[in-house]
Parts: C-alpha cells; sequence; structure tokens
C-alpha cells in the first residue's frame, strides 16, 4: 500500500543564481552558478551524487537535446541523468525525480538542476511555437499573456466581479511582489511600482498590463536530497527540511471539450493541492500554510491560485488581497522572494527558485524578506495553459516539526 | 425542367470608400475620380477566393440535404492552387459525401455562368441531381490604377437541381472570341488591360449584345419578354448604352453593382442574377449574361416556389453586414501592398505536414467532431475515448459537424503580443449549443463588441499563407452575431 512522499526525504543543499538578462552568461555558466552554491550548501562531495534530474523548457534554443548538457558542463561521474519537461512546471519535475530517486531505495543521493537561457531566443517574451505537426493547423493565435488573460473575463462574469475591481486586486498582487522583490538581491526586477502605475500600464493583452506579466529572465537553480538518514548525520536537527507533499496533476481534455469548466480557475491546481494536502496530513490550508511561492506568470493567475489551493473561497480572493492577507507582513506571505513577476521565470527553473526561497526562510537565511517561525512553506509551479496545463504542489517544512 | 432551387452569397464585410482611395492617389492618378463613387467591397485580411467560396455554398445549402449534391464546381481566375483541387477544398469544408464530382472552373471572367451552364445541362440530362455551382473572385489590383476602382471582392453560389426549382432554366446561347480585354499570366498577381475605349467599343458594346441577341433569335424572343437583363460592365455609362442599344428600359436593365460592392470577378453575373431573384416575381423572365473573352446567356422563368424559399443571406444580406475602413493604409496591408514589419513572431511555424492534413481533414477543413453514441456528448476534436468524465467509453463517437452550430463565448481576450494584421488579436474559447467547445480566434470583430456570453457564429477563413512553401492553411474562425 503506497505511504506517500511525507518525510521520507530531506533536502540538504540547494542554489541559484541572480535571475535577470544575464547577457554575459550562458546555460552552461548558470548550471555551474547554480550548482556551486548548491553542493557547497549540502557539504558534500559531487563524486557522491548517484543520480541526477535535469529541467529546461526550449531545447531547441540553448542546451539541446537530451541530458547530456547537464553531465558534460558538471563532468558528472558517469551516473544516471535524465531530461524532463512540462512547460513551466519543469522544476518541479527534477525535483520530484530526484526526490523519487531518494525515496524508492535506489539511490543516497540526488541532484536536481533547472536551467532556461531564455534571453538567447531574440524574443521579447516567450517564443512562438513551431509547426510540423496537427496543433499547427488548428491552433489559435495565442501567447502566454493572452492564455492567461481570459482566465479574467472569466472570473470576472462567474463571479459577478467588475473588470475594475479585478483590474484593482491584479494590482495588489503585483505592486506587494515588486515591494518583495525590492528586497531580494538575486531579484531580475527590483524597481517598485505604485498601485498606479500598474494600473496605467500599457495592455498586454486585454485586460493584463505590462505589470501584469512576470519578468523574462535566463537563471538556473539547483537543489539535492537524501535520506533522512544521511542528512541527520550532516545537518543540525532544525535544518533538516523535509518534502512534505509532491503532486502533479495534468488537465485531461475536460477544460477544453467538455462542457463543464468556466475559464475562472486552474483544474489541475486544484487537484495537485487536495492530493498535496492529503499526503501532507493538511486539513485546513488557510491555518497550517504559513508561507508560498506560487505561479505568478500573470497576477490574475495568482490571484484565481489562491482560490485553487483553498486558502480562499471561491470568488472571494480579491478581498483576501485587498486587506492584504498575503503581503509580507500578512497571514500568509505569498512570493517573498518576488515571485515570477520580479525574481523572474527562467521556464526550467523557476519550480526550484520556489523551493529555495522556502529552504531559506527555513533557515532563517532570508535576510530583509524573513518570516518568523514558518512551519510550512508551499510551492505551487504550473505549465501550459489555463485550458490545457499542468499543477504542480509542494510542501516542505522542519522534519522535527 | 432543370433550374435553380437556391442560392446564397458572401460579401466580405470590409468596405472602402472610393473617396478615402481617391483621396489617397489623387496626386498620383486624378483620372480615378472617373469610378469613385460609392464603395467596394474587399476580403479582410484572412480572406481569399477560396474561404468566400466555403462561405457562399453555406449560405446556398440552407434549407438542403448536403447528402443530394453530387456535383461541387467552383468557378473563378483567383484560386491558390494551380494544381490541389480547389473545389475539393472547399467539398471538405462543406462535408459532402465522398462520392461527388468536383471540378474547378477557371480561366475566364465567364467561367461562373459556364460552370452554371454544364450543371444545367447535367442536371437536365438526368446524370446529376443537384449540382453546387459556385463562383469567387478576390482580384488584386496595384494601387492607384482605375481597376483598383473597378473590383470588388465577392462570391455567389446556386444550387442546381429538378426539383421544387425557383427559377426553371429555358435555354442559353454563348460565344467564345478570345478578344483580350485584359490577361493574367499564370503565377502573376496582376492584370495587364488594354485600354479603356477599345474595351467598351469592341468588347463590351459588341460581344454582349451579339450573345443576347444569338438568343433572342434562337428561342424567338424579344427584349420586351424579360423583367431583368442582367449583364456586368465595369463602365456605369456603357453598361446604360447596352441596355439602350438593346431597347431595354431603364427599370429592366439589372444594377452593375459598382457603388455597393464593385465587380466582383466570376461571380459577378451571378451575384447580380441573385440580387435579381431578391425580387423576382413568379412567371418573371431573366436573362443572364456574363463577359469574359466571349460571352454566355441563360434565360430563366421564375416560378411559384420562389415565395417559399427559406431565409439566407445572399446578396441583400452580405451587402448589409459591412464596416467602413476608412484608412487606405489599412487597405494595402490587408492586400499586401504595403511591407510591414511583422518581427519575430512571424517566424514561428514551417512547413505543414500533409500526412497528417489527410487524416485530420475532416477536424480541420470540416470542423468535424464526435458525438458519444454512449452518452451523447459532442465533442470536438473527435477522439478514442469520450471526454465526459462520467463515461470515457472508448471508441464510441459517430462524426458531429459543429460548422453550423451557434455557439458563446465563454472567455476572450485582445493580445496586442500576438502577430496581427489588425492588433488586437482576439481568441477566446466558445462552447457549441447543444454541447462541445473549442478555443478559437475570432475575427470579422471589434474587441469592444464581445463580452462572456456573446453569440458566434463559425467562418471558413485562410488562417496563413506560407510564402515559401506555396501552402495556403484554413481552418474556421468564430464571428459575433448581432442580437
Amino acid at each position: 500500500m503506497a505511504t506517500g512522499i511525507k518525510d521520507k526525504v530531506a533536502i540538504i543543499g540547494m542554489g541559484c543564481t541572480k535571475f535577470g538578462e544575464r547577457w554575459d552568461v550562458g546555460a552552461e555558466d548558470l548550471i555551474v552558478e547554480a550548482f556551486e552554491e548548491c553542493i557547497q550548501d549540502a557539504g558534500i562531495n559531487p563524486s557522491e551524487i548517484q543520480a541526477a534530474w535535469f529541467a529546461t523548457c526550449f531545447d531547441e534554443i540553448h542546451v539541446g537535446k537530451s541530458a547530456l548538457p547537464l553531465a558534460m558542463i558538471l563532468h558528472l561521474p558517469y551516473i544516471p541523468v535524465t531530461r524532463v519537461e512540462n512547460f513551466c512546471a519543469s522544476g518541479t519535475e527534477a525535483f520530484r525525480g530526484a526526490v523519487y530517486g531518494v525515496a524508492s531505495g535506489a539511490y543516497d543521493v540526488c541532484l536536481a538542476v533547472g536551467v532556461e537561457k531564455l534571453k538567447d531566443t531574440g524574443y521579447g517574451g516567450l517564443p512562438a511555437g513551431g509547426g510540423g505537426n496537427l496543433s499547427w493547423f488548428v491552433r489559435p493565435n495565442i501567447t502566454a499573456p493572452g492564455g492567461f488573460a481570459m482566465l479574467a473575463s472569466g472570473y470576472s462574469a462567474k463571479y459577478g466581479i467588475s473588470m475594475d475591481d479585478v483590474k484593482k486586486a491584479m494590482a495588489h498582487i503585483s505592486w506587494k511582489s515588486h515591494q518583495n522583490g525590492s528586497k531580494n538581491p538575486k531579484a531580475h526586477l527590483r524597481n517598485t511600482p505604485s498601485i498606479e502605475e500598474i494600473l496605467n500600464a500599457p495592455m498586454v493583452a486585454y485586460p493584463l498590463g505590462l505589470y501584469d506579466c512576470c519578468g523574462v529572465s535566463d537563471g538556473a537553480a539547483a537543489a539535492i536530497v537524501t535520506t533522512l538518514d544521511i542528512a541527520k548525520s550532516l545537518k543540525k536537527e532544525h535544518e533538516i527540511i523535509t518534502v512534505k507533499a509532491l503532486q502533479v496533476a495534468l488537465s485531461n481534455g475536460e477544460e477544453a471539450s467538455f462542457t463543464n469548466w468556466d475559464y475562472d480557475h486552474i483544474i489541475p491546481t486544484t487537484r495537485a493541492a487536495q492530493l498535496a494536502y492529503n499526503e501532507a496530513g493538511i486539513k485546513n490550508p488557510r491555518e497550517e500554510i504559513s508561507m508560498m511561492e506560487v505561479h505568478d506568470c500573470f497576477s490574475i493567475t495568482e490571484l484565481v491560485t489562491y482560490e485553487d489551493l483553498g486558502i480562499c473561497e471561491r470568488g472571494k480572493a480579491t478581498k483576501d488581497v485587498l486587506d492584504g492577507f498575503f503581503d509580507l507582513g500578512g497571514k500568509i506571505p505569498c512570493q517573498p522572494d518576488g515571485g515570477l513577476k520580479c525574481f523572474g521565470h527562467p521556464i526550467g527553473a523557476s519550480g526550484l527558485r520556489m523551493l529555495y526561497e522556502m529552504y531559506l526562510q527555513f533557515l532563517g537565511k532570508a535576510g530583509e524578506r524573513q518570516i518568523k517561525e514558518p512551519k510550512l512553506g508551499l510551492t505551487h509551479n504550473l505549465g501550459g495553459f489555463p485550458f490545457m496545463g499542468i499543477g504542480s504542489v509542494a510542501i516542505i517544512g522542519r522534519y522535527k516539526d | 425542367m432543370a433550374g435553380i432551387v437556391s442560392y446564397g452569397a458572401y460579401i466580405p464585410k470590409n468596405r472602402i470608400s472610393r473617396m478615402t482611395i481617391f483621396q489617397a492617389n489623387a496626386w498620383f492618378a486624378p483620372a480615378t475620380i472617373q469610378f469613385a463613387q460609392g464603395e467596394k467591397a474587399f476580403c479582410n485580411w484572412d480572406e481569399d477566393a477560396l474561404s468566400m467560396a466555403v462561405e457562399a455554398s453555406r449560405d446556398c445549402l440552407k434549407g438542403l440535404e448536403k447528402k443530394e449534391v453530387d456535383a461541387l464546381y467552383l468557378a473563378s481566375t483567383t484560386l491558390p492552387y494551380a494544381d490541389r483541387q480547389n473545389a475539393g477544398i472547399v467539398a471538405t469544408a462543406l462535408n459532402l459525401k465522398e462520392e461527388v464530382v468536383t471540378a474547378d472552373f477557371t480561366g475566364s471572367l465567364k467561367a461562373g455562368t459556364t460552370a452554371l451552364l454544364s450543371a444545367l445541362e447535367a442536371v437536365e440530362l438526368g446524370s446529376k441531381k443537384n449540382v453546387l455551382v459556385t463562383a469567387s473572385d478576390r482580384r488584386e489590383t496595384k494601387c492607384a490604377y482605375l481597376y483598383e476602382m473597378w473590383f470588388g471582392d465577392g462570391a455567389a453560389s446556386v444550387m442546381v437541381g429538378k426539383d421544387n426549382v425557383i427559377a426553371e432554366f429555358k435555354g442559353s446561347y454563348s460565344v467564345s472570341y478570345d478578344f483580350v480585354d485584359h490577361y493574367r499570366e499564370a503565377g502573376k498577381k496582376t492584370d495587364y488591360i488594354w485600354e479603356e475605349r477599345w474595351i467598351r467599343d469592341e468588347g463590351y458594346m459588341k460581344i454582349i449584345p451579339e450573345a443576347i441577341n444569338g438568343l433572342l433569335k434562337k428561342y424567338t424572343l424579344s427584349v420586351g419578354d424579360f423583367s431583368k437583363i442582367i449583364y456586368p460592365c465595369i463602365f456605369k455609362r456603357t453598361h446604360r448604352a447596352i441596355g439602350k442599344l438593346l431597347g431595354a428600359s431603364k427599370e429592366q436593365v439589372q444594377d452593375n453593382m459598382h457603388e455597393v460592392c464593385g465587380e466582383l470577378g466570376a461571380s459577378h453575373p451571378i451575384a447580380m442574377f441573385i440580387s435579381a431573384l431578391e425580387s423576382a416575381n413568379p412567371g418573371d423572365k431573366l436573362l443572364v449574361v456574363s463577359f469574359g473573352q466571349g460571352a454566355d446567356a441563360l434565360y430563366f422563368e421564375v416560378t411559384e416556389n420562389i415565395k417559399n424559399l427559406s431565409p439566407r443571406n445572399g446578396i441583400s444580406g452580405s451587402l448589409a453586414n459591412k464596416r467602413d475602413i476608412t484608412s487606405y493604409e489599412k487597405y494595402c496591408i490587408f492586400r499586401d501592398l504595403l511591407a510591414v514589419e511583422m518581427g519575430i513572431r512571424a517566424e514561428a511555424g514551417g512547413q505543414s505536414p500533409l500526412s497528417i492534413l489527410w487524416r485530420n481533414r475532416k477536424l480541420v477543413l470540416g470542423l468535424v467532431g464526435g458525438k458519444c453514441t454512449k452518452c451523447g456528448t459532442p465533442q470536438y476534436p473527435k477522439s478514442h475515448i469520450c471526454v465526459n468524465p462520467e463515461c470515457r467509453a472508448f471508441h464510441s463517437q459517430e462524426d458531429y459537424e459543429f460548422a453550423d452550430k451557434e455557439a458563446k463565448v465563454v472567455s476572450y481576450t485582445g493580445d496586442l503580443l500576438a502577430i496581427s494584421l489588425e492588433p488586437p488579436a482576439i481568441y477566446g474559447m466558445i462552447q457549441f449549443e447543444g454541447g462541445g467547445r473549442m478555443l478559437v480566434d475570432f475575427t470579422d470583430c471589434e474587441l469592444g463588441e464581445l463580452q462572456v456570453g456573446q453569440k458566434v457564429r463559425m467562418s471558413f477563413r485562410k488562417r496563413w499563407h506560407d510564402k515559401e512553401r506555396g501552402f495556403h492553411g484554413y481552418y474556421w474562425k468564430a464571428v459575433p452575431v448581432k442580437e
């Protein structure tokens, strides 16, 4: 009988590069930058790594296919390395591979690395899709901002909230993330626009404006995971951070083809969260989750995610947002490191970067952003689109708690 | 007796006032003022002769059984393919049965009436029961020249059959001459035109009366027998002069539609014919003539059945649906006459896998999905496993057509990042009446026209043109329906 992942695997090291327009470095440099911090934090020798998982989305653009780039760049000792990809949820997939590698009992020490070099695509945003398949004949002229912007119209219509009020809540979400990002030396964007500036920004895809859309950035992040026994031999008791839950849910065509979804929320997130809370033994997330990093590719995504994660009731998130519930000083600080919005969104790295911030918070290393005595940290990493996507939820916390 | 069973038409929504064109070009081509009356209709950036042919055919098929169609004849001088049957693409879009004869009639502006004549003769002979005849043209012109003023874009369609005809076919007379008023080499974009005065004197004024008089003589009729004499002529004065020459009254001569849309190429005689049918009475005799390296003259007698024809857009409905384009630059950009920088996003995509298109031709061109025979759920795309979470039956779906179903907007956006010839790119999710949904591009619509719950209908459009490989990709888009 399966017993879930709770408290079976510990994180002993994490690393993350500065995210941003890193014109002077390529994926090969970013990977080493993240790995160096990670291996030093773990306090082990690279030769002890027994298996690795590697996440990157646009292999066509920089690293190329297969997992060879990671093995070659880090000169890993002829170990198994697997490349994984699930759009923007790829980072969590790499973590998942490494965690299950340890939990299965097949390996003692596993590595997860995610990297993306978006600024080599030549695009201001994400590159447009390629041809050569059935989707090419029928896919509408969709971009990432547009695909998520539609959540706003659907949400507004379903709950009878005016678009003005939805925009105000969205603006507060972005404002709050910018305030946090300005406290983070590794963040891509560190400016602090006012609510006014955010509301009056140029339109990108109705109703999302410039400040409703996350940064387009280069970056890499890494994690080393191991068994509880090995973690206990390396770390002090209160520094042992374990995985409490790790769940993924994928769309199955119902949103896109079946008549039962109003483009107002994201089903994969909702399902993954339910599975994760079960796995971690959480009954009331609003009371038990201390802090979160969610997938704020667009401010509207963050808004509906609060409801998908069961923190807010359906249709009620705007109120909590404007009350400051998710601000750094609020009940559940969300995006303490600035989120995708300000830290940036190098696709393969993001899921791991989210875990990095939660990990720093537990170790008391979050500087100006430090949250007092967190108990449970949740990361939410989303890939694809609201109508066809991948929702992953990971929950970590101290082993002793 | 064979005759017309129904009709349909499609004139694109875009109109540009000829004065707008003239004002942009007066400094260069002051003589174009001669033809600067009214407005012309022109394709949206996502329309061409083939897409318009599908729309006109759909209008024509209203109230009829598609499975009764034995043949589809497509007439045009501006079809995208020289070799890939264009009529076959139309037949697939209409989801006609496989056992049909499809043919492209091209090479002349009289191709429309020639196709019609062939259809009537086949039905008269009894070798075909019902033939759908559609003519369509989108003629390209350079800027600041007379033909920019003369031509419009449009498609017209008639169903030829024997049962319940609304206009009985009585006879025809044709002449063929290599009279080259203009020509266009295969693969060339625009026409080469000789002097207008010569075209008028040696062409219109001689050949059209010759065809009409030939018909009158053949059937021992006189001009006075006809309620309407229908013939094209881009010169309004000459159009009137032909009528005078024949001894027809002003009321008998069917208007050449210059002021409301312009001359629609091979579809024009049929478009004018439909316009005449829209106000015809039982017993009226109509004479329909074309002009293009000779002329076909066909005559019909309207029957009582015209009163029972179910509603359709036709010409009057198409003409009523319009939006005024006040920017000549926009007109030029839509017609690829002005080079605009589309940016790096335009590089996306590439080859269109033909083997994938073949397997999925009904899904892509016909907008055919599936309906589960176990739980009754319509779904697009059709799949091996039912999408209904309460069902999930394997191999249970039958073909289900979505093209003519009305739908409502579930959500939408106007995207300024996605490339578009008319930003913002508008797309969204729609839900069909009866069930089923899909993500679609919207067209012929402004962002302000949309809201959640807005009614839309599906329209067949040119989704992209791969210039490098010479591939024209077609698919369906949603158009808001005015309530």
